[in-house]
C-alpha cells in the first residue's frame, strides 16, 4: 500500500515538476561587453538600478536642465552598442537581448538613438 | 559769443561725441554677444530663472524663398522622417508670406514657438508634459506626453506638431518619438552649452539675434532697447521671447 502510494505521489509530482524544469532550460540572454570594466557602477548595481539611474536623470535633465549627470543613455550606447551592429537594439543587442529575456518592454529607444554612430550634428562632447 | 552759448556749443559737442563713440561700441558689443549666446551652464547646474532666453527677428532682412533657418533647424533636430500626408509632417520652425491687402506689402518672416511666459499649452496640458524651463524655454516631456494634442489646439501660433509614425534617425541629443507633441526648443541641447540655435547661426542675413533678454548688455536687450518690436498677438498677453521687428 505505501508503495502504492509512493509510486502515485511520484507519478503526480512528475505531471507537476515537469514545466518547471522546461522553464529552467529557456535560452540565456546572449549579451557581451564590448568595453567591460568601464561602466559607472558595478554589474549588480546596474542590474538592479540602471532603470532607476536612467529615470531620475531624465527629470532633472529635462525639466530642471542639468546637464552632465553621471547616467545618461548617450553613455550607456558609447560602450555597449554592438561593434556589428552598432545597435543596442537587435539580435545581441545588448539591451534587448536581457529584456526579451526578462518580458520587460522596452521603450527608451522608441525616442532616444539606439546607435552609436550617429554623432551629434551640433558641437558635441560638452562634459563636465 | 556769450558764454551760455560757449557752454551749450561745448555740451552739444561732448554729446556728439559720445553719441558716436556709442554707434561704434555697439557694433563690437552685438557681434561678441552674438559669438556667444551665454557661458555653458556648469554640469551639476540647473536652468537659472536669472536668464530669459528671447530671440528678435528682423523681418525686413528676411527674403521671402529663403529657408535656410528651416533646413538647419530640420538638419540640427534631425527631421528627416518622409510623411505619407504632408500635413502631418514636423514643423518646428516654417516660412510664412504676408502681404497688407491695402498697401500690397509684403514681407516673410520665420514663425516658431514663440517661448511665451505664459504659454496657453502649458495651461491646458493634463498630464504636466508640457512645461516651462526656469529659464523660459517651453519644452515637452515626450516621457510624460500621451499625445492628446491639446497643446496644438491651445497654441495661437501653430507652433506644435504630431509625430505620425515611428522613427529612427533621430538626432542623439534630440530624442523624438511616435505619439509625442513636439516644437521649437530653441536648441536647448545647444543653448546649455553656451552655443547659438541653429536657425540664429544659419541666417545669411543675421535676420535673427538670440540672447538673455534679462541681461540689459546681451545683444538683444541692446537691440530691443533701443528699436522698435512687436510680439505676435500681442493682445493675447502671453509676452513671447520671439520678437518681430517690421511686421
Amino acid at each position: 500500500m505505501t508503495a502504492r502510494l509512493c509510486v502515485l505521489l511520484a507519478a503526480l509530482m512528475g505531471t507537476v515538476l515537469a514545466p518547471t524544469s522546461v522553464g529552467a532550460g529557456a535560452p540565456k540572454p546572449n549579451i557581451r561587453i564590448e568595453n567591460p570594466g568601464q561602466c559607472i557602477a558595478p554589474a549588480e548595481e546596474m542590474r538592479r538600478n540602471h532603470m532607476e539611474m536612467l529615470k531620475h536623470t531624465r527629470d532633472r535633465t529635462l525639466r530642471l536642465g542639468i546637464r552632465g549627470e553621471k547616467a545618461s543613455l548617450n553613455g550607456c550606447i558609447e560602450c555597449h552598442a554592438s561593434k556589428t551592429t552598432g545597435s543596442v537594439l537587435g539580435p545581441g543587442g545588448f539591451c534587448q537581448e536581457c529584456h526579451a529575456y526578462a518580458a520587460v518592454k522596452l521603450d527608451c529607444w522608441d525616442c532616444h538613438q539606439p546607435k552609436a554612430s550617429l554623432k551629434t550634428t551640433g558641437m558635441a562632447g560638452v562634459k563636465p | 559769443m556769450t558764454g551760455s552759448q560757449e557752454k551749450s556749443r561745448r555740451t552739444f559737442l561732448a554729446a556728439t561725441v559720445a553719441g558716436f563713440g556709442a554707434v561704434a561700441l555697439a557694433p563690437g558689443l552685438h557681434l561678441i554677444a552674438l559669438s556667444h549666446a551665454g557661458a555653458p551652464r556648469a554640469a551639476g547646474e540647473p536652468a537659472s530663472s536669472k536668464v530669459r532666453w528671447g530671440m528678435l527677428i528682423d523681418t525686413t532682412k528676411c527674403a521671402s524663398g529663403c529657408d535656410a533657418c528651416v533646413k538647419a533647424c530640420n538638419t540640427e533636430n534631425g527631421i528627416n522622417e518622409t510623411v505619407a500626408d504632408a500635413r502631418q509632417g514636423s514643423q518646428w520652425i516654417r516660412k510664412i508670406d504676408l502681404k497688407d491687402q491695402k498697401t500690397g506689402r509684403t514681407h516673410s518672416l520665420p514663425m516658431l514657438c514663440q517661448h511665451c511666459e505664459h504659454p496657453p499649452c502649458v495651461d491646458v496640458c493634463p498630464t504636466g508634459a508640457s512645461m516651462k524651463r526656469a529659464d523660459g524655454i517651453v519644452l515637452v516631456d515626450r516621457h510624460i506626453c500621451i499625445g492628446c494634442r491639446y497643446c496644438m489646439m491651445a497654441c495661437p501660433f501653430k507652433a506644435r506638431s504630431l509625430v505620425h509614425q515611428p522613427l529612427t534617425e533621430q538626432n542623439p541629443e534630440v530624442p523624438r518619438g511616435v505619439g509625442c507633441v513636439e516644437s521649437c526648443t530653441f536648441c536647448v541641447h545647444r543653448v546649455d552649452k553656451g552655443q547659438q540655435p541653429a536657425c540664429v547661426e544659419a541666417c545669411p542675413e543675421g535676420a535673427m539675434v538670440f540672447g538673455d533678454l534679462n541681461d540689459p548688455k546681451s545683444a538683444i536687450s541692446l537691440r530691443l532697447a533701443q528699436e522698435a518690436s512687436t510680439q505676435v498677438r500681442a493682445d493675447l498677453k502671453l509676452n513671447q521671447g520671439v520678437r518681430y521687428q517690421g511686421i
